[in-house]
């Protein structure tokens, strides 16, 4: 049967539409999970990585006044929300290496060439599996923390935690992305991830709060993404949700956990907006 | 009717002039030969026909559709089997055609059809459920032309189809062209190998230096040549005012035509001769200026001599000479998205 109503054909072409560019996005998303279970070491690193840390440096630091960690009642309960931070930091960070190992190897004028519905499919797949990992890596830590005996959220502190990680895996994916489609290599981008990755973490409240710290680091900890990612995250272990709570005495002034949201909120439509001139142009 | 329409097209890589105001027809349903050595500018006018890359002017046409406004339009149409095979090596061959079939938008039931006739066409069967990583370079290009032609292209591109291929591997894609151009696919191909577009192609235009310098049907641009080829060398090595002395007393001989110095061959001369006559009569010719005849061969006019006398070198000549002058990195980064 042809369809003449006008507006019929347009909800058809629309649903079409729809249809062939989920088609596209899971195929895509799949091939990433496929990789990702033939290939697990990549997932194994970044959950173990972070455990060794949570280990090593619970034990280093077993000894350190109690009184200098607001809220916990050990180093090792005090690490667990940076490490959380941490693990799905790292995991985004990596988000740009498949696309950039796609563009180097030529499989991406592949999906180039191919009539996609939309090109967004490309980053939109990547987002998907970053985000499913980078969540994946940072419950196996809560659980390990867990059984370590570091407590467990409430429904309420789970859910904040959810919604913490997602802003920053999605602010830090398309960071990343944006980088595999700027620089000339992956060694490059493995470069700025090597590089970025430790200082980061360090210059954040992870592993000591901001009274622990210099002035001049306390500023860099308090303007940190991973701060305010990992401020609402330790809340959410260590008391009851209550976000018009001041979470960070930053040398600014008090920041509470609304703020610590929407700054994490801005920052991701920030880059979202910065990179998509770039995506649009590399996949025009 | 033409399927594909190039007029004008102009694309520069820094300094590199790629292309240097290409035009070119392609007919519907004919399996049309690029012929030309590597750094000629075929790879980059395939690039713009499948939208990997823009011209920096010109106008490029695919079926009727303007390839630079309608480029989904075009991709649909469209199948590419690029040089360079860009495979997934953790995927299976068939994960690869099942993925392929989801960026064409096929349904389930059709691309697992398709799926399975590729597999049997392509004699697959043995290796399409291994991963891709353990493949020869014969596999990855069956593979590779499979996925290209997975959702029934009008319009299949072939880059270097059979370069560094096995004889098996090469005979089943020959055999395949062959097939799809009876079925009125049109196809267009480029190739390095003279053999290649002899055997193939229905028509042909050689590209130098960016442009088409000589088109038409292969058996027609040999017979245009209007006779036998001849190379006669005087001495071992020549000089340049010997070549041109030589092709001064040759060019008055009734019977002979086309006199081409070719200086990458020992300033050796190429020309035609009308008849075997003129051959016998040559050594005759020139022991009067007191010239011998060092070495002389005679032979049916090749596509390498269609080549010849288009460019006044031989086609590996211009590759040699290309290979130096060709910045693969520069190339490459301008090419990467």
């Amino acid at each position: 049967m042809i369809t003449t109503n006008p507006s019929l054909q347009k909800e058809k072409q629309s649903r079409n539409h729809l249809n062939e560019m989920s088609q596209e996005i899971s195929a895509l998303t799949w091939r990433l999970f496929i990789q990702l279970i033939r290939r697990p070491s990549t997932l194994f690193a970044g959950i173990l990585q972070p455990l060794i840390w949570l280990l090593l440096f619970a034990a280093l630091f077993s000894k350190a006044p109690i009184d200098f960690l607001p809220g916990s009642s050990s180093y090792g309960e005090f690490l667990g929300a940076g490490l959380i931070v941490f693990t799905a930091f790292s995991g985004a960070l990596n988000a740009g290496l498949p696309l950039m190992f796609d563009r180097e190897f030529g499989f991406l004028n592949r999906l180039l060439v191919a009539p996609l519905s939309s090109r967004s499919s490309i980053v939109i797949s990547s987002v998907i599996y970053i985000t499913s990992i980078s969540l994946l890596q940072s419950f196996a830590i809560m659980a390990t923390s867990a059984l370590l005996g570091y407590g467990w959220p409430s429904l309420g502190g789970f859910l904040l935690i959810a919604i913490t990680l997602l802003l920053l895996v999605f602010a830090i994916t398309g960071l990343s992305l944006g980088l595999a489609f700027v620089l000339p290599g992956h060694i490059e981008l493995i470069a700025i991830i090597f590089i970025a990755n430790l200082p980061v973490l360090f210059a954040s409240t992870a592993l000591a709060p901001i009274s622990f710290m210099p002035e001049w680091l306390g500023w860099i900890a308090s303007i940190n993404p991973l701060t305010f990612a990992i401020e609402p995250i330790r809340m959410a272990y260590h008391s009851s949700v209550d976000l018009r709570a001041i979470l960070i005495d930053a040398p600014y002034g008090e920041v509470n956990g609304y703020s610590c949201l929407a700054i994490l909120l801005i920052l991701t439509v920030g880059l979202f907006f910065l990179i998509r001139p770039l995506l649009n142009r590399k996949l025009a | 009717m033409f399927f594909i329409k190039l007029r004008d097209l102009f694309k520069s890589y820094g300094p590199v002039m790629a292309l240097n105001g290409l035009n070119l027809e392609v007919p519907k349903g004919s399996l049309y030969g690029l012929l030309g050595p590597n750094g000629a500018g075929k790879s980059t006018a395939l690039r713009i026909i499948c939208t990997l890359l823009s011209p920096d002017s010109g106008h490029v046409e695919v079926g009727g559709h303007n390839v630079l406004l309608e480029e989904k339009e075009t991709r649909r149409r469209l199948g590419y089997v690029a040089q360079d095979v860009a495979i997934d090596k953790i995927l299976t061959g068939r994960e690869l055609l099942q993925l392929q079939g989801d960026l064409y938008h096929l349904d389930k039931k059709y691309k697992r059809k398709r799926i399975e006739e590729l597999i049997e066409r392509l004699d697959m069967h043995d290796w399409i459920d291994r991963r891709c990583g353990s493949f020869s370079g014969g596999m990855k290009r069956r593979l590779d032309l499979s996925s290209g032609l997975l959702h029934e292209p009008e319009l299949l591109i072939l880059d270097e189809p059979t370069v560094g291929l096995d004889i098996e591997s090469r005979s089943v894609i020959w055999g395949l062209l062959k097939e799809l151009r009876n079925k009125e696919t049109t196809i267009l191909l480029s190739s390095h190998y003279l053999e290649e577009v002899d055997e193939l192609a229905d028509e042909m235009a050689i590209i130098d230096k960016g442009k088409v310098i000589a088109s038409g049907k292969p058996d027609d641009l040999k017979k245009e040549l209007g006779g036998d080829r001849v190379t006669l060398r005087v001495r071992e090595f020549s000089d340049e005012v010997e070549a041109e002395s030589v092709k001064k007393l040759i060019k008055n001989i009734n019977g002979v035509s086309n006199v081409v110095v070719n200086q990458t061959q020992g300033y050796s001369l190429n020309f035609l001769v009308q008849s075997n006559d003129v051959i016998s009569n040559l050594s005759g010719h020139l022991s009067k200026e007191n010239f011998e005849v060092f070495a002389l061969s005679h032979s049916r006019p090749s596509l390498d001599d269609v080549y010849l006398q288009a460019t006044g070198k031989t086609l590996m000549d211009a590759e040699l000479e290309l290979a130096g002058k060709r910045d693969f990195k520069l190339e490459n980064k301008k090419s990467m998205r």
